[in-house]
């Protein structure tokens, strides 16, 4: 800690104050002195104090008083009462009132340097622990991989968000990193030490979903032959993750409006009342508001939900960030596949570059597995992409043309082996040499 | 630091063979002339009779009183049971800055503690302690160095484990406050 402690010492005694004084000063604090309650408070007023020692006992108000007084206008100051009458009481009502310790007076010289050295060290620890929360670095993120203005925003959000109790929606298209910011956001929270719990809605039908989200008791329905935790319950303390918030039917929207708002529910077929503390994160690759004003999604339900919005943006917007999730993918895949790491193509990669990507960061991983899989170890080609030559096809082809497009492209994609690529086009071999023939096609052309 | 000189002004009836040694002690640690001087105080009307000990703060305020012409610094020497209002006991007491300071001996010997008397360990003790008192008077304050004279002392077992001497630190401090 760089800075002097400073400390006030309220008491009606010069002795006393003149004591504490001396001893503080050469103790290297920075004290200062108030004979009266109300004087200590027109100090407190104008500067800082991180210790305040106050008698009990004081003509006007007295010690308890002012402990109250400051702490209705400073909650986290370190404030010690002294008193030369010591009774279990007024000792009690001190500490319930928010007091960090009471201490008879005269000291034992050492309870007084313990004393001060404790209230130090809780002084460093609050300062420590601000200093920190503020270079606080986000953790659990290494798999949000990007260093364009649009990821590094999203991550701002994520750090601020994290900190706070608020609902959260993420939402973004299909493959661009969703339940990924989920997990950041619960890492970086106060809940991180207990679960986060995820429950993909849309996968499940709407009395699936009703007992996976608030369990069942045994014998609710056929089949209930154990008494069963629902997802609130198992999120106690931590975070809930709903996927595909959109999915919901009108009527799971009214239930789980409910639970929010009393954060208590009922297991199918109970009885009891069961409370659960969790926060709620959803996200969805839909319009909410739009649903909203088309009648499908309940108003209060997304206002409830709609605290903090994250929107995730689309790879297609952040184009920049290609080459980094390649090199990301690369690394992932071949250490998974005990593969040497491959390079990829400057042409491919310019092409990765131009491509729209509507399956997003998914699409892209999928096609970077992909590649690895089939490529030749040592670098990933053009033609171990073939999802891209798709972007060349228009509408206004032939299908002559496309014929021709594809056969030539699943012949260099099986590097001419007449048989696989025969193979892969669901027709014989002799069918293949006839359409080689046809379009004149030869190998390395 | 040759023209500096620091009176110890004997309130204690402390023997003269003590006081030479003491002297020797305090003068080569702040580099100043050390005189001796017999005083004398009727320490009744400091005594507190609550307390059955005598007000520090009262006495240092008596000593400071003095006129300061032919010294820089004073240390009365005392051999009571000193105390300030908020602590129970204290060995001694100085102005942080200021020119006064007092010490006493009344719980740096061994059988105050139930021990076997050593002579030697006691005239260590008040060495170490008229040599904290004084580093306040030069404005030194409390040192975390655990060898330093100038480390807080609440029990006379702390006073065992440091050195009469000022730590590097300390001594830099003292120099650059008295240059």
């Amino acid at each position: 800690m760089n800075k002097k402690i400073s400390l006030l010492i309220v008491d009606d005694e010069e002795s006393v104050r003149d004591s504490l004084y001396n001893w503080f000063l050469e103790d290297g604090f920075s004290a200062a002195c108030a004979d009266s309650a109300a004087s200590a408070l027109a100090m407190i007023e104008s500067k800082n104090f991180d210790i305040i020692l106050t008698d009990i006992k004081m003509p006007g108000m007295d010690g308890l008083e002012l402990l109250r007084r400051i702490k209705a206008i400073k909650k986290d100051a370190i404030i010690i009462i002294m008193t030369a009458f010591a009774t279990v009481d007024t000792a009690v009502q001190a500490l319930k009132d928010g007091a960090f310790d009471y201490v008879t007076k005269p000291f034992d010289p050492d309870d007084l340097s313990h004393l001060i050295r404790n209230a130090s060290r809780q002084i460093m620890l609050a300062e420590e622990n601000t200093q920190l929360r503020e270079h606080l670095k986000l953790e659990n993120v290494d798999d949000i991989i990007g260093n364009s203005t649009e990821i590094k925003q999203v991550l701002e959000e994520v750090q601020k968000v994290a900190v706070t109790n608020s609902s959260v929606i993420i939402t973004g298209e299909s493959g661009t990193g969703k339940e990924l910011i989920a997990r950041a956001i619960h890492a970086n929270s106060p809940r991180r030490f207990f679960p986060l719990v995820s429950v993909h809605c849309g996968a499940l039908s709407e009395s699936l979903l009703e007992s996976e989200l608030f369990g069942h008791e045994k014998g609710a329905f056929t089949g209930a032959i154990y008494t069963r935790k629902g997802r609130f319950e198992m999120a106690d303390n931590g975070t809930i993750f709903l996927d595909e918030i959109a999915t919901i039917s009108i009527k799971m929207q009214i239930e789980l409006l409910r639970v929010l708002e009393t954060k208590s529910f009922m297991r199918v077929g109970g009885s009891k009342l069961i409370t659960s503390d969790f926060r709620v994160i959803c996200a969805t690759n839909r319009d909410l508001k739009q649903m909203v004003d088309e009648g499908r999604f309940r108003e209060d339900l997304y206002y409830r939900l709609n605290v903090v919005n994250i929107r995730i943006p689309p790879l297609r917007e952040r184009k920049d960030d290609i080459p980094v999730l390649v090199q990301h993918f690369i690394r992932k895949y071949c250490t998974a596949m005990s593969r040497n790491p491959v390079s990829i193509e400057e042409g491919a990669l310019s092409k990765l570059q131009e491509y729209d990507f509507p399956g997003n960061v998914r699409e892209l991983e999928n096609m970077i597995e992909r590649a690895i899989v089939v490529g030749n170890g040592k670098e990933i080609r053009i033609k171990d992409l073939p999802l891209l030559k798709e972007t060349s096809q228009t509408l206004t082809e032939s299908l002559e043309e496309l014929e021709r497009k594809h056969v030539k492209a699943v012949l260099e994609k099986y590097d001419w082996n007449i048989s696989r690529a025969a193979k892969a086009l669901q027709v014989d071999r002799v069918t293949l040499y006839n359409k080689i023939k046809k379009y004149g096609f030869k190998e390395n052309s | 630091m040759a023209d500096m000189t620091i009176k110890l002004l004997n309130y204690g009836y402390f023997e003269k063979k003590m006081l030479s040694e003491l002297a020797v002690g305090v003068s080569s640690e702040f580099e100043a002339e050390v005189k001796i001087v017999e005083g004398y105080l009727d320490l009744n009307a400091y005594f507190d009779a609550v307390r059955k000990q005598y007000n520090g703060n009262q006495i240092l305020r008596y000593i400071d009183s003095h006129d300061a012409a032919d010294y820089q610094k004073l240390v009365g020497l005392f051999n009571v049971d000193l105390f300030i209002p908020i602590l129970t006991y204290i060995f001694g007491q100085a102005y942080l800055g200021g020119k006064s300071a007092i010490a006493s001996g009344y719980r740096l010997t061994n059988e105050r503690y139930g021990l076997t008397k050593n002579e030697a360990l006691f005239h260590a003790r008040f060495l170490k302690e008229v040599n904290h008192e004084l580093g306040h008077c030069f404005g030194l304050i409390h040192c975390h160095n655990p060898g330093c004279v100038m480390q807080s002392s609440t029990y006379v077992e702390d006073i065992d484990q440091k050195s009469p001497h000022l730590c590097g630190n300390c001594r830099n401090l003292f120099h650059e406050g008295n240059r």
